[in-house]
């Protein structure tokens, strides 16, 4: 909202530069978003005509022009061409300050001198660039002439202010101006109309009184159906009126503020809604067919053509805001709509240049069905904007007034106030009571203010307040119609601390670092989490942020079958499911670099994927949320084994033990990107007190199908190979659920440990990992470790066999082990190894 | 009924050459033959010139409705074989990947980098953590309770409009939704804390959210934030804004200050909005700051009690102060990055700067 200072000085006498009011208003939560100077630094400009225009040798962008500014000639050099001789420029002479401190001083261009300067419209900060100097055509523009009173300019601060969705009230300049002076401390009065002309138009003739006529009954009729939506109508008819230019002083005003004059109606309709809030709807009497209006609720699917010549349907419900389609019609006496209550007028009624008897509505609407129909007919205008705020039903009367004695200014000679008003009362907020503690409020705030001093805070608000004691005592506060923000008790206690704390000043609250007992720290889980994001940093993966919307196409080349977990109303219409995997936004990150020759990444990420649960459950979740870490290994030489080794470091960094991986076709099928041949599920040992192993995620390689799909193709033309590692942290990172190493720390043995080499030819379809495990078994507790060193193919072997070579490292905790121990040990890991799994020594 | 040429069966015998294809090699032969440039269909279209107007219209569109036939019938085709390769190629070249000899995978290249909003996050959650605060999460798919109800927004709350909210095709209408804000994990927080008897609470939550805004240099749809929430006996405003000046201090430097205004939030009462001191000029005013010398970082208030009350906590015993801001908007502020959509490209040039 535009508020000119000048405007805010009709209701307090407010002194000071602009800055501090911006911030006062700032620190009251009228937030200043932006300081217009208006007028500033125009004093010296003077009118001139040009005279003479020349050309300068040597010079073709500038020229000398001789003006005469009524007290002789001057000569300018200047560098517009859009004038000719016998026009009316301003000049900026020799000593004067431009808007923004542009001095003016002589100065000598291509050997001439020039004694001042023609200006722009944007050199004097008036209006837009028009292609060169300002060219004046207004009345009394006479060379000599200041510029400032030809242009009936006054020095002027715009102020430009977001108010609050809850503060319909501040959303005027009264209100700004309430606010204002109640922390400026100054007394705040909304001016009589005498007193208003009186500030802004002193030689002005006439009296803004029109002179009263018949009946308003006699003249026009309203009646309200539907109260439950427009809870208060009032009607006055003027008559005699003649539809004309408003006055200077106000036209400029609404400039000032905005708004665009349209003729005197409007102009004055416009002008009470900006300095009290209210809107006002005026039509033309003659143009109502039965001379009178009904106000009703809208039919179902009833159709109304709004001022900007749009066909609405109204009364179907629309989404959201609980709307059930009630819309409130504005309609003549014949119940044919005229227009949309407090949202936008017909054009069959609109003020026109031979309008003479007007009615003037002024209203109170619902604001929550305001709301809805504005929404849903996606229909906002300054008047619904406000009603839906919530208007003050208290505050009608006074803004017909003043629309009437504004008018009257000039409506003409014969202007005539029909007497009485149509006033349609139903069910209208009522002032409210609210009781305020000083010691809830000073809880709130940490202040110290005793019943008084609150009250003292209060009042300058608007709000009625009687202290009803001593200092701790409650302050009965009487909150007026105009403040639909503030709630009844208890909430309203809270509401009307803010209201304390405003005036008072939010930067003078005081501030305390508070201290409790109990330690903040990060979860096991949270800390865990850092520590496998580390761990995959350490091994060259950066972690990347992918898109959580996903299309169709994504989901199924994860291996995921609809249905999904769809948005009702996407950014992007095929971008319309959350992804159920983060497989495709990762290959589509390194493809992102591979375009741009960095296509030799590691990638991560940790984030929620969604899908259906696979057996709706009434009480259960309606959609599954789990918290995974994704990593794929696009790297010069990566392949399933780079996952692998990631795999492994990260376990072993979270001490993880007894996992093993399942290869071959997956348990129960399950979606997947990895390739069944060249992957494994890794599976941890059933949990404390449970039957079900438990799953931690899978490590491998991406399908080569999904990779090539993607466009993720070498230089030999061939799908890359990608290493993929998905964890479930939710269980991954629950020590109940993934076993971990046992807190008790083994001992050291201090005697020498002994190693033997053993390996077997063993059928490929025999995993080297139970092969291992057979190992570990046999092995018993001297075994320190068992590690695979080699793995060999050749046509030597047989077919589908290969030689899996392990070092066997064992230990005693008491002794050294003798060479007939570690025979032993030999003869058993052998016959184990073989026996099981059908293999041989080599 | 087909002109002068029988396009039907021209189709019928592509069909049948075409699925008699199973190798990359026979493929290439097929097509070649079923729609090279000696293929019957391109002869025959070939043909259509020396034609009357009618008749060349009508087997016009037939053969181009065949063409489209066939070339559908080669891409699943070639899709096909082209995975059945790969399949037999993956047969043949199973990994047991227990067979892991240590040193034998592609080492790292050089470190990776952690991405900026999680380095922001961390360091976010190490200074309230060092303040005393607990970090609490939440899931991203909320009810409409969690996310306005519980809040003091119920469904015709004009306010609603503040929050553009994605729904989702989940139970009733409107009913699920992805959260606009982490303010639902304050819900569940003193949901869980009345249930357990273990008020008070101190704890931030940070975490993604979803808004329907058209991502531009300043805002993304999905974003990350952090908010925080204390529940205590004697907590007030002081308290609230001793907080945000502590926390402004440990984040931004010592020569950084907050400051707070009215605003408006349904959940909060007092609300204010909070400031700090522009980084970029130090207070002194510059274009970010719009000369002011202060930027606005987030929101925060006192509980309003209509929350407490939908909770279950008894606003006269317990008071409490919320607070919110962007984790990517403070990355945004302190590394000076002039678009937002930085943040979700991926760019490994990018992430490796942090
Ligand atoms: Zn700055």
């Amino acid at each position: 909202m535009r508020v000119p200072l000048s405007w805010l000085r009709d209701f307090a006498p407010f002194e000071g530069d602009a800055a501090a009011i911006a911030a006062t208003l700032d620190d009251l939560g009228l937030v200043v978003e932006g300081v217009e100077h208006v007028g500033e630094g125009l004093g010296d400009v003077v009118v001139a005509r040009v005279e003479e225009i020349r050309p300068i040798d040597g010079a073709d962008k500038i020229r000398l022009v001789v003006v005469s500014d009524g007290t002789g000639p001057v000569e300018v050099v200047c560098g517009a061409w859009n004038f000719a001789v016998g026009d009316l420029v301003p000049l900026a002479p020799v000593g004067s300050v431009l808007p923004g401190g542009f001095a003016i001083g002589k100065r000598k261009m291509k050997g001439v001198v020039s004694n001042g300067m023609l200006c722009s419209g944007p050199e004097l900060r008036l209006g837009e660039d028009r292609g060169g100097i300002l060219i004046l055509d207004a009345d009394g523009a006479v060379p000599g002439a200041k510029l400032t009173d030809v242009l009936g300019i006054e020095p002027d601060v715009v102020f430009d202010v977001a108010v609050e969705a809850n503060r319909p009230d501040a959303w005027c300049m009264a209100g700004v101006a309430r606010d204002l002076a109640a922390r400026l401390e100054l007394q705040f009065a909304v001016p009589s109309t005498p007193a208003l002309l009186a500030r802004v138009a002193p030689d002005a003739a006439g009296a803004a009184v029109p002179a009263t006529g018949p009946a308003v009954a006699t003249l026009t009729s309203v009646r309200v159906d539907d109260p439950d939506l427009c809870p208060r109508f009032t009607a006055r008819v003027l008559t005699g009126v003649q539809v004309g230019d408003s006055p200077e002083w106000l036209a400029r005003r609404l400039v000032a503020a905005g708004m665009r004059p349209i003729n005197n109606v409007v102009d004055a309709s416009n002008y009470v809604m900006l300095e009290l809030g209210q809107p006002t709807h005026p039509y033309d009497l003659d143009q109502l067919a039965g001379g009178g209006l009904v106000i009703r609720r809208a039919g179902a699917g009833e159709t109304v053509t709004t001022l900007d010549g749009v066909e609405r349907m109204l009364g179907r419900p629309g989404p959201g805001l609980g709307d059930t389609g009630q819309d409130c019609l504005i309609c003549d006496a014949t119940g044919a709509p005229v227009g949309i209550g407090g949202i936008m007028g017909g054009a069959t009624s609109e003020i026109g240049a031979g309008t003479t008897r007007v009615l003037l509505e002024a209203a109170y609407f619902v604001p929550m069905a305001i709301a809805r129909t504005s929404k849903r007919l996606n229909l906002r205008t300054e008047a619904s904007a406000r009603f839906e705020r919530g208007c003050d039903p208290a505050g009608i009367d006074r803004a017909a007034e003043r629309f009437c004695e504004l008018l009257a200014l000039t409506g003409g000679s014969g202007l005539t106030l029909a007497d009485g008003v149509l006033d349609v009362v139903g069910d209208v907020p009522t002032p409210l009571e609210v009781a305020v503690r000083p010691s809830r409020v000073n809880g709130l705030l940490g202040t110290a203010h005793t019943a008084a001093e609150i009250a003292g805070l209060l009042a300058p608000l608007g709000m009625e307040v009687r202290p009803t004691g001593g200092d701790d005592d409650p302050v009965e506060v009487v909150v007026p119609t105009f403040r639909p923000d503030i709630r009844p008790a208890p909430m309203g206690e809270a509401d009307l601390a803010e209201e304390v704390a405003r005036t008072y000043g939010y930067a003078r609250l005081p501030r305390r670092h508070p201290a409790w007992p109990q330690p903040g720290r990060l979860t096991p889980y949270q800390r865990e989490r850092r520590r496998i994001k580390d761990v995959l940093c350490g091994l060259g993966a950066s972690e990347a942020w992918t898109a959580a919307f996903v299309t169709e196409a994504d989901q199924l080349a994860a291996g995921f079958a609809p249905p999904y977990v769809e948005i009702t109303n996407p950014l992007v219409d095929a971008e319309r499911f959350l992804r159920s995997s983060m497989a495709p936004g990762l290959v589509q990150a390194v493809l992102y670099n591979a375009d741009r020759r960095q296509g030799d990444v590691r990638l991560f990420e940790v984030g929620s994927v969604f899908r259906l649960p696979e057996i709706p459950d009434g009480d259960g979740p309606l959609a599954v949320e789990e918290e995974r870490l994704c990593a794929v290994f696009a790297g010069e030489g990566d392949d399933a084994w780079s996952a692998v080794a990631a795999w492994r470091t990260v376990a072993d960094a979270l001490g993880l033990v007894g996992w093993t991986m399942e290869q071959g076709p997956r348990r129960g099928g399950g979606a997947r990107v990895s390739h069944e041949f060249r992957s494994a599920a890794l599976v941890g040992p059933p949990a404390r007190g449970r039957a079900r192993r438990v799953v931690l995620g899978e490590v491998g390689e991406l399908d080569p199908t999904f990779v090539e799909t993607s466009g993720l193709v070498g230089t030999d033309g061939r799908p890359r190979r990608v290493g993929w590692l998905d964890l479930d942290l939710a269980t991954v990172l629950d020590p109940d659920e993934a076993r971990r190493k046992p807190l008790e720390s083994a001992p050291i043995s201090r005697f020498p440990s002994s190693d033997f080499d053993l390996a077997f030819v063993v059928h490929d379809e025999v995993p080297a990992g139970t092969v291992e495990a057979t190992l570990q078994v046999a092995g018993g507790e001297l075994l320190e470790s068992v590690q695979l060193f080699d793995v060999y193919r050749g046509e030597s072997l047989g077919p589908a066999t290969r030689s899996l070579a392990y070092r066997l490292r064992f230990c005693a905790s008491d002794r050294t082990l003798t060479d007939d121990e570690i025979g032993g040990l030999r003869s058993a890991c052998i016959t184990a190894v073989e026996q099981s799994h059908g293999a041989t020594l080599r | 009924m087909s002109g002068p040429v029988d396009v039907d069966a021209l189709v019928a015998e592509a069909r049948v050459a075409i699925a008699a294809a199973d190798t990359t090699e026979d493929f290439r032969h097929v097509a070649a033959v079923v729609s090279g440039k000696k293929s019957a269909l391109v002869e025959a279209s070939r043909a259509l010139g020396s034609m009357d107007p009618d008749a060349r219209k009508e087997l016009g569109r037939q053969l181009h409705e065949a063409r489209a036939t066939v070339d559908g019938l080669l891409e699943a085709r070639r899709t096909a074989i082209r995975y059945a390769e790969l399949s037999a190629e993956m047969a043949a070249s199973r990994l047991d990947l227990t067979e892991y000899v240590p040193g034998e995978a592609a080492g790292p290249v050089a470190r990776g980098h952690l991405h900026l909003v999680s380095q922001t996050r961390d360091a976010l959650e190490d200074v309230f953590v060092g303040m005393g605060f607990e970090v609490a999460e939440g899931p991203e798919i909320e009810s409409d309770w969690y996310n306005f109800g519980a809040l003091n927004i119920p469904p015709a709350h004009p306010a609603r409009g503040m929050w553009d909210t994605f729904y989702l095709h989940l139970g009733e209408p409107e009913s699920t939704l992805l959260r606009t804000h982490t303010s639902p994990v304050q819900i569940h927080l003193m949901e869980r804390a009345v249930l357990d008897g273990t008020l008070p609470i101190h704890s931030v939550m940070p975490g993604r959210c979803y808004r329907r805004d058209t991502p531009d240099a300043r805002h993304l749809a999905v974003f990350h934030q952090i908010e925080g929430l204390v529940v205590d006996r004697g907590i007030t405003f002081a308290d609230l804004a001793g907080t945000i000046e502590t926390f402004t201090a440990a984040y931004f430097g010592p020569d950084i200050h907050s400051r707070l205004r009215p605003a408006y939030f349904p959940f909060t009462e007092p609300s204010a909005e909070f400031e700090v001191t522009c980084t970029i000029c130090k207070g002194e005013g510059c274009r970010t700051c719009s000369q002011t010398g202060w930027i606005e970082l987030g929101g925060c208030g006192m509980v309003d009690p209509a929350v407490f009350a939908s909770v279950g906590i008894d606003a006269d015993e317990w008071t409490g102060f919320a607070f919110g801001f962007g984790i990517d908007r403070c990355a945004q502020m302190r590394h000076q990055i002039a678009d937002m959509r930085a943040l979700i490209e991926n760019d490994i040039r990018f992430l490796r700067q942090f």
